[in-house]
């Protein structure tokens, strides 16, 4: 899939981001647009998924071990047909399959329970395993937080994963890619824990390390067929992304890890996302019907 | 038969369930010699990963192989095991993921290696999740039968084995069933409720209080989540007394799930015994009295409780 069109996807995801993170009312805009192009480069001409057969054995599997940017996935699944773009605003309410953090048995499609943090991996591990053993050509992709490998059980998993299976089933059917924003909860990376030489740990752990800009499409595109080529070892992306990427006011803001935008807020991202200046809003939404839907479906929001 | 810890018995029904069903893996985390699950990874390699002393990546690899389709069975002591509780409540439990989850060496019953080796709190924290059933069984019989069930039962399983041996209780022609208690004596003043480890020892004490004329009924309850409230009502209803009796801590464990069942269905008149407060180093039979759940300590509670 060409470049242009990829942005494009995700442009459009972000847009839904700010939009069902508003309607929430709660949510974590930082983290899911820091991973968008990681997930629209995935479930965009790289995954073997078909929406209308969720469970389908050999299907390739995504686990969003930071759960928290669940958001991101919704608009990617919800883009690439798994479920209808209406039911988006449905998160986090009342009986909606789209929990605030990502439930398998809620909505066909999601592929682990994750949220809590530092669980996906040990998941990605045992899948990639089985998969293996029954002969599937299956591919697991498990996206990491870089808050999330502060966790000690990611690291028992980075041990694991390179041995595990050895020698007839080694995991190179398994590929974890860091979303690197450098912003937890609490503040910067570095303030908190830092990671680095966060490449040189993975390698020193018997993984096939690349380091890219996660916000690059012919980078993230060339990774991911490194990992596919790689044999004999899983692979590790090392993913440098930008916090809350797309809008200014959001970008390396540790403000917006966790609190979703206001309607008029939610308004401003948009256009900020789709790169219209203000004196010029009004007439491009003339020309934007489905975006001029979004922005007077959450100004409605404000007056009730 | 010979008595046999509920752990060597799991380890050779791994084995026969292995070769009939090839979705069975093991997982381990340094301890497959004690598990006893060394013998089905000497039986299939291919089927049995020792990851290392990491329990939590443990847990999240079986859920992970269950999800493509395999039966694993995670082993390792119960404290062990059920000390990495988050793993278990996402990647597990709230997953529903066919995970049976193997907690072995549980009670102060292990003796000598003392509290942090002993699995105390185990019942009281998978009591809590949703979708976990527990089984606790007493005798090398039980046991090989609530294996072959938790290959076929779909979704997560705890189950609690000994380190050790356990005199046979079960009788002749016994069939474990999820949810279903054993009667093992009929009895009318009392109704003593033990798992695990302290069948035997309740059907002691049911023996000795038999020669003071205290007629006690005791009751198997291998199924601990859920309780056979059936069996206990019905005994409860005809005794007007109950004792539980369990080695495992006084807080949470059986002893809890009775209480909370009777209180709400049939206040009953209820004596809890297990351990109170850590475990400690000493020899199994010593500990066992030191807690009162020999025969000897049952029948002296059971006296008291009655006031006889």
């Amino acid at each position: 899939m060409d470049i242009a069109r990829l942005e494009a996807i995700a442009r459009g995801c972000r847009v839904q981001i700010e939009r069902m993170l508003t309607h929430a009312g709660s949510g974590h805009p930082g983290g899911s647009n820091s991973v968008a192009d990681l997930l629209v480069a995935l479930y965009f001409g790289r995954l073997r998924v078909d929406p209308k057969r969720p469970d389908w054995p050999d299907r390739d599997r995504v686990i969003l071990s930071k759960g928290h940017a669940v958001p991101a996935l919704y608009a990617a699944m919800s883009r690439a047909g798994f479920f209808p773009e209406s039911q988006l605003i449905s998160l986090r309410k009342l009986g909606s399959p789209l929990q605030g953090h990502p439930d398998r048995n809620a909505l066909p499609g999601i592929e682990a329970a994750t949220g809590s943090l530092g669980q996906g991996l040990s998941i990605a591990l045992g899948e990639a395993l089985g998969l293996k053993m029954a002969g599937s050509p299956a591919r697991v992709y498990c996206i990491l937080g870089d808050g999330e490998i502060q966790e000690g059980q990611v690291w028992e998993a980075a041990m694991s994963g390179p041995k595990l299976g050895q020698p007839s089933h080694p995991l190179d059917n398994l590929c974890a890619i860091l979303d690197y924003n450098k912003i937890q909860l609490d503040g910067f990376v570095t303030d908190i824990l830092d990671l680095e030489p966060v490449v040189a740990k993975w390698q020193a752990f018997g993984w096939a390390v690349q380091e890219i800009d996660g916000h690059n499409f012919a980078q993230i595109g060339k990774a991911l067929d490194q990992a596919e080529a790689t044999k004999g070892k899983p692979s590790f992306i090392v993913a440098n992304t930008v916090k809350g990427k797309g809008v200014p006011w959001m970008e390396n803001n540790p403000e917006w890890h966790g609190k979703a935008p206001k309607p008029q807020e939610a308004i401003r991202a948009i256009r900020d996302l789709l790169g219209v200046s203000e004196a010029a809003w009004d007439e491009y939404l003339t020309r934007d019907s489905a975006t001029k839907a979004v922005v007077d479906e959450l100004a409605a929001l404000e007056k009730t | 038969m010979a008595a046999k810890a509920t752990r060597a018995a799991f380890g050779e029904a791994l084995i026969d369930l292995g070769a009939k069903d090839p979705r069975i893996v093991t997982l381990d985390s340094d301890l497959s010699k004690s598990t006893m699950t060394v013998s089905f990874a000497k039986k299939y390699p291919d089927r049995a990963f020792n990851v290392g002393i990491a329990e939590a990546n443990m847990i999240g690899v079986a859920a992970g192989l269950a999800m493509a389709g395999k039966v694993p069975f995670a082993a390792s002591f119960a404290c062990f095991l059920v000390g990495r509780f988050e793993t278990i409540r996402i990647s597990v439990a709230y997953t529903n993921a066919n995970v049976k989850l193997v907690g072995t060496h549980v009670g102060v019953a292990i003796g000598e290696d003392g509290y942090s080796q002993m699995g105390l709190e185990d019942i009281a924290c998978i009591r809590a999740l949703p979708n976990i059933p527990i089984i606790q069984p007493a005798d090398e019989v039980e046991c090989k039968q609530v294996i072959a069930y938790a290959a076929e039962h779909q979704g997560p399983l705890y189950l609690r084995l000994t380190r050790q041996n356990l005199e046979p209780v079960s009788p002749a022609g016994y069939q474990f069933r999820l949810g279903q208690w054993a009667r093992l004596r009929d009895g009318s003043d009392v109704t003593v409720i033990a798992s695990g480890g302290t069948v035997f020892n309740a059907l002691e004490a049911a023996q000795q209080l038999e020669g003071d004329g205290i007629r006690a009924e005791v009751i198997n309850a291998a199924s601990i989540k859920p309780l056979d409230e059936e069996m206990l009502l019905a005994s409860a209803r005809k005794t007007g007394h109950v004792v539980t009796v369990e080695d495992h801590s006084i807080a949470g464990g059986l002893g809890g799930a009775v209480s909370e069942a009777l209180c709400e269905a049939l206040p009953t008149a209820m004596k809890r015994l297990g351990v109170q407060g850590f475990g400690e180093s000493g020899d199994p039979k010593g500990l066992y009295v030191k807690h009162g759940l020999d025969a000897t300590g049952i029948a002296r509670s059971v006296r008291k409780f009655l006031g006889r």
